[in-house]
């Protein structure tokens, strides 16, 4: 019990000092995880709407496909990763196991498919709405995608703030093709995971309240442009 | 879907990350490790020392002595640094490894919670403990993990004659954890379980637990540095392994090994044999 007020006191301590490991370990955490969800957005989300208003055989089964993979254990993907980025693997010769790039790979494939699923699902939505009315008015194809798109952005932003969290929290991935390396791959949950097995609880349990702070910073940035963003479409 | 989820996600995150890649741009070797070897923070000990000293930087990856053998064969290290001699050995004459040396030891103790209900503190043989923790059928938290301290563990078994496999799940709990995740549950649990010495000391979250049987010579644990052929693997950078590998059998670098101290303890003693430069 004493550990979980001595986590939160340290945790304190911690940012009150404004610990140099911490900041580098927080730091990389942030550049892994945005710049995966950025490049996982940029290609799950156009997918995610092509797929909603796309009619083609086999979509209902790739439909259930996408939606499974958003249970995708972690540590799957970081096998999957691992056998692919090793030097006994097809490429291996990128030399890219236990880099950043690897981590950020690795969240990709993990939340490209939540980002995928949940598009589709609000594009979806949105299409049963406005199909009638955009096809009286022409718009068609590409223009049709972007329409609706940006009709549904808020709730594109919640999925993208979903797999944010997704990506920030898991471990599985990253320690695997990260491999934990001090200064290089160690992010806030495989730091967390290294203090848990040293018996340092209560400085794990630190970064896990700052880690908590950080999701919290980012959602609270994202409701705010959420609030100052143009409001001429839709509702 | 996957495969090409993932072409992308290589040429994206390749590209966003070519120019912003960590840390400085000097040389740097893969050093396949234990958990031991991480957790007791000998390496956060030694490795800025060496970087400070070579002007290499050595990134370890900690992972039990099993996983780290697998990674190793599979090019993904230019050193490996493990405790399993046996495994070491298979490593190197099936080709992996150019050539195993030993590094230096610490010991294995067996710890348990201060009521010993099977009383087996103090004891010398460590053989017959072990039969009174089985005969009791005291709960005994096992790495499970394959593991070099895990293999040591079933070998102790195997010697006292008991079927832990038929005693799993009741009182033989296998983990499948690290050192330091198997003795969170140790403590937790009030079981009994076998650690390196190192990791013991090092490790903060002791709840009352004692040591209770040391210094059975079944027990000493040597570690071994083995380079990773570049035979194998061309892209080993076999120069600066070997450089590694050097200093630390060379005099300095055992006695740096030697000076690691957690709260006034030495917790690995250097025994490379003098080699010849």
């Amino acid at each position: 019990m004493e550990e979980i007020f001595e986590g939160f006191a340290t945790a304190a301590v911690l940012i009150a000092r404004f610990d140099s490991a911490l900041f580098e370990i927080v730091e990389l955490s942030l550049r892994v995880s945005l710049t995966a969800v950025l490049i996982s957005a940029v290609i799950g989300l156009p997918l995610g709407a092509a797929i909603a208003v796309a009619r083609f055989r086999g979509r209902n089964f790739l439909i259930v496909c996408v939606n499974a993979l958003m249970g995708l254990p972690p540590v799957v993907v970081g096998l999957l990763v691992y056998l692919n980025l090793s030097n006994a693997g097809p490429f291996g010769w990128l030399q890219l196991l236990y880099t950043p790039t690897a981590m950020i790979i690795a969240q990709i494939v993990l939340v490209t498919p939540i980002i995928v699923a949940l598009a589709r699902q609000f594009v979806e939505d949105a299409n049963a709405d406005y199909d009638e009315e955009l096809r009286s008015i022409g718009v068609r194809g590409a223009a049709k995608l972007i329409t609706l798109i940006v009709e549904v952005r808020h709730s594109l932003l919640t999925v993208v703030l979903a797999a944010f969290g997704r990506a920030i929290a898991e471990v599985g991935a990253v320690i695997i093709v990260g491999g934990n390396i001090n200064h290089i791959t160690r992010v806030m949950t495989t730091a967390i995971a290294l203090e848990t097995s040293k018996g340092e609880l209560a400085l794990a349990l630190a970064l896990g309240v700052i880690l908590m702070m950080i999701a919290f910073a980012v959602n609270a940035m994202a409701s705010l442009i959420k609030k100052i963003g143009p409001k001429s479409y839709g509702r | 879907m996957f495969a090409r989820v993932f072409t992308w996600a290589i040429c994206a995150a390749a590209l966003s990350f070519s120019t912003t890649t960590a840390a400085a741009d000097l040389p740097f070797i893969v050093l396949q490790s234990t958990t031991s070897t991480q957790d007791t923070g000998l390496f956060n000990y030694l490795l800025p020392m060496y970087r400070e000293l070579a002007g290499v930087e050595v990134r370890s990856v900690a992972v039990g002595t099993g996983q780290a053998l697998n990674n190793a064969a599979n090019g993904d290290a230019d050193v490996l640094l493990v405790h399993a001699q046996a495994d070491e050995e298979k490593f190197v004459a099936e080709g992996f490894g150019v050539e195993r040396f030993d590094l230096m030891y610490n010991d294995f103790v067996f710890l348990g919670p201060p009521e010993d209900q099977a009383n087996i503190r103090g004891s010398k043989d460590i053989v017959e403990a072990i039969k009174k923790i089985a005969a009791n059928e005291a709960i005994f938290a096992s790495r499970g993990d394959d593991s070099g301290t895990h293999k040591k563990e079933r070998e102790l078994w195997a010697i006292a004659g008991i079927d832990v496999d038929a005693a799993s799940g009741r009182w033989y709990r296998e983990t499948g954890g690290g050192m330091g995740t198997t003795l969170n549950i140790a403590t937790g649990i009030g079981g009994y379980v076998m650690s390196d010495r190192a990791t013991w000391i090092s490790f903060k979250n002791k709840r009352g637990f004692e040591i209770l049987v040391e210094g059975d010579p079944r027990l000493f644990n040597q570690y071994g540095i083995i380079l990773v052929n570049p035979k194998r693997h061309p892209h080993v950078k076999a120069e600066l392994g070997q450089a590694f590998i050097d200093w630390l059998l060379s005099e300095s670098g055992q006695k740096t090994i030697a000076d690691f101290r957690v709260d006034g303890q030495q917790l690995f003693h250097p025994n490379a044999k003098a080699k010849v430069q």
